[in-house]
């Protein structure tokens, strides 16, 4: 297929290994900083390796930030990676507090003190995340149509993280994730927008698969 | 629970990966991407490439190398050896590479990693402390690809790069590696017991009990081997599929 999936430079990132993962699905994806190449995009990457400031720090030089929004309202999908997922949220408080992008409401916070070594560095589960209301047939459908479709619940992913997403509304969890015994939101959601605190590009056969199914979404 | 994780290291030498003794005396053992490619297919966690030479001729790891190294594979990459710039850092992501380790340039300039952390996130940053046991029976931090003595004490030097920011460390034993006969289990435990970041071990991974010991004993977060892969000794899986068996949380 020949849908433009734009992954977006902004200094910071492991754009590389993101490309080749969208590489086995897609024959049309590119990097890009530029606005109207975003812009005119069918879906867009937003990587991540990097600290909050660096990354919004990253997108407000090349004039990436209201580009980035208004490709977010128009509801075609958006995958954000580690940092990129993190920069989707409205606040981040790594070196000091930030405005994100505020594309889904939250923030992004440091792990609280735990008995296991931060950085969170390695494999680990997802879960579908219990919703509001105790509907367990609302929990059992939850990953039907996202970009976990089909992706087996405790499927193991490669997480690399000290701050931690923290949507305002359950309702934009659609994973979370055990460090320890702390429980964290690993995979948010608003409509086509999507942010993943793991790689996906890192996660071998499952996280391709959740690469495809986003690209699917397309 | 934490899941240990099983990283293959690859010395790199050139066009080749290399794999010495005590860090010396190296042998040609293989192509990088053919091995990058098997490791990755047998199940491999992480991989670790270290360009050996690459800080004592002063140039940059051979990001054509990486390139082609990363191309099929769809797990972490750690590069290390000659990293001594923002640039350079940032090179080495967009060529594939996730994380960065340094060794001689941190040692060198220290402020370098905290400014690193600050660009790229702690968790980019990656420690490496190739350490020598020495009379007094403290451990000494060697750089240029264990060649070189700084007089710095290498417990003493990880606690000084947490506090600088770096996101995790890679702990060789130049005394055991490439010896096959176990990991040092007391440098191990100097660092794992001093260490809130991760913790990855190499040296002297011997059979598959040596990794079930170090698993179970000292907390280490990432376990790592380099000539009991390369020579076949055991594969990745049979590896996992022991631990698993024992007890240690593993990703299957």
């Amino acid at each position: 297929m020949n849908k433009k999936i734009a992954i977006i430079d902004y200094g910071v990132g492991n754009l590389y290994s993101v490309k080749k993962a969208l590489d086995k699905f897609s024959g049309n994806v590119f990097i890009t900083e530029e606005p109207e190449k975003l812009l005119s995009a069918d879906a867009i990457i937003l990587p991540g390796v990097g600290s909050f400031q660096a990354g919004i720090e990253g997108l407000r030089i090349r004039n990436l930030i209201q580009p980035v929004k208004k490709f977010a309202s128009t509801g075609k999908p958006i995958l954000g990676i580690c940092l990129g997922a993190q920069l989707l949220l409205s606040k981040g408080y790594e070196f000091g507090t930030f405005n994100g992008l505020g594309i889904i409401p939250g923030k992004v916070i440091r792990f609280p003190e735990l008995k296991e070594r931060i950085p969170h560095i390695g494999w680990n589960g997802i879960q579908r995340s219990n919703p509001g209301i105790e509907n367990q047939k609302l929990k059992v459908n939850a990953w039907k149509g996202t970009i976990l479709n089909s992706v087996k619940e405790d499927s193991d992913v490669y997480f690399v993280h000290s701050y931690m997403l923290r949507p305002d509304k359950k309702g934009d969890v659609l994973a979370v994730t055990k460090y320890g015994d702390y429980e964290f939101c690993s995979t948010i959601r608003k409509n086509n927008i999507y942010g993943c605190q793991f790689h996906p590009e890192k996660s071998g056969d499952v996280g391709l698969k959740i690469i495809e199914n986003f690209i699917k979404l397309i | 629970m934490k899941k240990v994780r099983i990283i293959p290291r690859l010395d790199i030498k050139g066009p080749n990966v290399v794999k010495g003794i005590h860090c010396e005396g190296l042998r040609i053992v293989g192509d990088p991407t053919e091995l990058a490619v098997k490791y990755y297919g047998d199940g491999a966690d992480e991989l670790l490439c270290m360009d050996i030479v690459a800080s004592l001729y002063q140039r940059n790891f051979d990001f054509n190398i990486l390139k082609s190294l990363a191309q099929n594979i769809f797990i972490p990459i750690t590069i290390g050896g000659g990293i001594r710039s923002i640039n350079d850092i940032n090179n080495a992501l967009r060529m594939g590479a996730d994380k960065v380790a340094i060794n001689t340039y941190a040692i060198k300039n220290p402020r370098f990693i905290k400014e690193a952390a600050k660009k790229f996130g702690c968790q980019c940053i990656v420690l490496s402390i190739e350490a020598k046991k020495n009379s007094a029976k403290t451990w000494e931090a060697y750089t240029d690809g264990g060649r070189e003595r700084t007089g710095v004490d290498a417990i003493k030097w990880a606690k000084k790069a947490i506090s600088l920011g770096v996101g995790e460390i890679i702990i060789t034993s130049i005394d055991n590696d490439g010896t096959k006969k176990g990991y040092d289990d007391e440098l191990i435990k100097g660092i794992t017991t001093i260490s809130p970041i991760p913790v990855i071990v190499h040296g002297g991974a011997s059979d598959m009990g040596s990794f079930r010991k170090v698993a179970q004993e000292y907390n280490p977060d990432g376990l790592s081997a380099a000539s009991v892969f390369h020579y076949n000794n055991f594969g990745i899986k049979d590896l996992k599929s022991y631990l698993n068996k024992n007890n240690v949380a593993i990703r299957i």
